[in-house]
């Protein structure tokens, strides 16, 4: 421990520690902008700066570590002058069409520029406009918007070990791109869209569906139904100035409603539909000795990492489909015929926390001959966009319930990391031993840790599970399994590190949050409370899970269920 | 053959701490630049992102992602032979070869290269070819220049 004092005020603290982790434990904001702890610690923006007795310059609070007898100002003229003039460089190269800008209100720059007060024209502008990229169907990358903060490329090295995107050229030539330039849509990038959630400005960003959704709401012959996703409800509320890990799921359908849309439904339903579906060809695999280890194939973005980096290994994804995805061709297959609408006229949007599902929806299903299972999709961040720009009041909307019949789900935890997996324990466990579970949590998988292993004794038998999120992680595992140096049963596997709550959909979390608290235990808490409300908490007891099978499915793998639920997976 | 000597560069390098500059720098020197299939199998091989040996390649300009032309031209683009006009020197070699700094003419003639200073200011504007160096030019002479080599 060292003694410092930061703006006057006496602290102890551990020697390790960075200028800006002790002021931001202290409550003294230091404002930033490159700096994403443990991943991008380069002080290159230089929005950190502060002031140190006995220095000659200003240095990065980011990577200065503290010493004995320390004496730092962090809010002196000379610190706020030089913040605004750095400010004024990065803002004098950026294309400041703020309005028309998706992240306006929600991008750090524009922020901070405003707290400074900057002249945003001081400097004139330096840099000549640059092609976007927008060839992607799913995403932008523009550059005229990017400060060269480098986030967006350490997530993609470091998280999650791909390399997609990074710094090319040199100086002022300096610029994000991928290699030899190319569009990101040639590349291997498998759409988890963490780069989206570490970018400062509007740089990278979804391609906004907003207006499909509205042309279908307005189109009479259309019956529109919205497809909400387990995550969303943790996180939506964030966009409304809710704290994070606020369920805000009554508001959310009660807007959806005021929106003008048809029906409001539950992926959750179709989570409860992939555990009997995965279960069910689990246990068979286990039984005929096949394809084990078995992954879950829930997260498109991971099924298109495995296809694309180990497209030997697509025989151990499991053939389902994700849970929106056979949400909507239950829609269409079932629902629309049931209620006597043809299917053609039923449009499927579904609100995901995720970017590469609006690439799932396109991939081609093998039952997609006249129409497809789902339509759009737009991430909560579009969601939030649209209940604004149509007027509604979320704070005061009326709450409303999701619709019959996919209007309940057991399986909300999908939304976490380790949430499939004790989905598929619970009603694995209880169709294997003819036992019923007692406790219903499995703690050990439900932790937010990047690896995690568990055994668990089956009748004699021992089923070795791993639950792995993030890409950097499964890489980890499946290097292993490679080499013979791990056995495992079954794998559940999600791209984004922490599950769906971390989702390349979700709301931008500011860099101060980020960084500083722990918000995936937040959203995840809001998810994990609702499980222990619900009345229904293992799929094969929902009764609505029962009715579809015993009016439709018949049984967990039958033909009809392989033509709807199940897809063979690309060996690209 | 061309295949046989990567492989020899890649391999050599295998149990290097840090291999990537090294065996850049000898694909460079095996084979006059670094292409894009060569640059492919140093990712593969050494199992590092595409993305990163690109950002290497444009970042150092010792490495050239194009083959050189069979004639050289070295446009100097330092503070003397700048302000004597190499600017305009440098659009007029675009118009009549259609090649900017860094690229090749199609059919492998020409390859041109913005450089730092010669080392004879007092010739400004500066441009040489292959070893041939020809000072004080003038826009209306690059024409000529260059079909001397044509």
């Amino acid at each position: 421990m060292v003694n410092i004092k930061i703006d006057d005020i006496n602290i102890k603290a551990d020697k390790d520690k960075t200028v800006l982790e002790v002021a931001r434990e202290n409550n003294i904001t230091i404002p930033t902008l490159c700096y994403l702890k443990k991943q991008n610690e380069i002080a290159s923006c230089r929005i950190c700066v502060v002031e140190i007795k006995g220095n000659k310059s200003l240095v990065p609070a980011c990577v200065t570590k503290i010493s004995e007898g320390m004496e730092i100002t962090s809010n002196s003229k000379r610190v706020l002058e030089s913040r605004k003039t750095n400010l004024e460089l990065i803002i004098s190269n950026h294309n400041k069409d703020c309005g028309a800008c998706f992240r306006n209100k929600k991008c750090e720059l524009q922020l901070l520029a405003t707290e400074y007060k900057v002249n945003e024209d001081r400097f004139g502008k330096l840099k000549e406009f640059v092609q976007i990229d927008e060839k992607s169907p799913y995403m932008i990358r523009d550059n005229n918007k990017c400060i060269l903060c480098g986030k967006c490329a350490s997530v993609c090295k470091k998280t999650q070990e791909i390399g997609i995107i990074g710094k090319n050229y040199r100086g002022v030539k300096t610029k994000l791109g991928c290699a030899f330039d190319e569009s990101i849509d040639d590349t291997s990038c498998i759409l988890c869209g963490q780069c989206i959630m570490a970018c400062p400005t509007g740089a990278l960003i979804e391609k906004n569906n907003i207006n499909l959704v509205n042309n279908a709401i307005e189109d009479k012959n259309k019956h529109v139904v919205v497809c909400v996703a387990p995550a969303v409800r943790a996180s939506l509320g964030e966009e409304f100035g809710f704290p994070v890990g606020t369920n805000v799921k009554d508001k959310m359908v009660g807007s959806l409603k005021e929106v003008g849309v048809d029906k409001v439904f539950d992926v959750s339903f179709a989570a409860d539909l992939t555990v009997m579906e995965e279960s069910y060809e689990f246990i068979k695999r286990l039984e005929n000795k096949q394809n084990i280890p078995m992954f879950t194939s829930c997260c498109p973005a991971w099924v298109k990492f495995v296809e694309k980096y180990y497209p030997e290994m697509t025989s151990n994804l499991s053939s389902c489909k994700s849970p929106n995805q056979m949400l909507g061709a239950t829609i269409k297959n079932y629902y629309a015929i049931k209620k006597d609408i043809d299917p053609k006229d039923v449009f499927v949007a579904s609100v995901m926390p995720c970017l590469s599902k609006k690439y799932e929806k396109d991939r081609g299903f093998p039952n997609e001959v006249d129409y497809k299972d789902v339509d759009v999709v737009i991430t909560v961040r579009e969601l939030a966009k649209m209940i604004k720009q149509k007027g509604i009041d979320f704070n005061n909307v009326d709450a409303a319930d999701f619709d019959i019949p996919f209007s309940t789900g057991a399986s909300t935890i999908f939304g976490n990391s380790g949430g499939v997996m004790s989905a598929v324990l619970r009603t694995g466990v209880e169709t294997l031993t003819d036992k019923k579970l007692v406790k219903l949590e499995f703690d050990e998988i439900m932790i937010t840790k990047g690896i995690k292993e568990v055994n668990y004794k089956l009748e004699e038998k021992i089923i070795k599970v791993a639950v792995v999120s993030g890409i950097k992680n499964a890489k980890t595992v499946i290097e292993k399994i490679k080499n013979k140096e791990c056995e495992y049963h079954l794998i559940e596997f999600m791209a984004c590190p922490g599950g769906c709550i971390n989702g390349g959909g979700q709301p931008i979390v500011p860099s101060d949050i980020r960084n500083f608290t722990n918000f995936l235990e937040l959203r995840k808490n809001a998810i994990e409370e609702e499980d222990k409300n619900l009345s229904i908490r293992k799929a094969h007891e929902n009764p609505f899970i029962k009715e579809l099978y015993d009016n439709y499915l018949k049984t967990p793998g039958s033909e009809e269920s392989c033509r709807i639920l199940h897809t063979k997976h690309k060996k690209d | 053959m061309e295949l046989e000597k990567l492989n020899k560069i890649l391999e050599k390098y295998k149990l290097d701490k840090a291999p990537i500059m090294p065996v850049l720098q000898n694909i460079q020197k095996e084979f006059g630049f670094i292409s894009r299939d060569s640059l492919i199998s140093v990712s593969d091989f050494y199992d590092v992102p595409l993305q990163e040996l690109y950002g290497i390649v444009t970042f150092y300009s010792q490495f050239k992602l194009v083959p050189s032309g069979k004639y050289e031209i070295s446009l100097c683009m330092g503070t003397a032979c700048y302000v004597k006009g190499a600017e305009g020197i440098l659009n007029e070699i675009t118009s009549v070869l259609g090649i900017t700094d860094g690229e090749c003419t199609e059919d492998g003639m020409f390859s041109l290269n913005n450089t730092r200073c010669l080392g004879c200011c007092a010739l400004a504007p500066v441009l040489m070819i292959n070893d041939n160096v020809y000072g004080n030019v003038k826009k209306e002479e690059v024409k000529g220049i260059l079909e001397k080599y044509m």
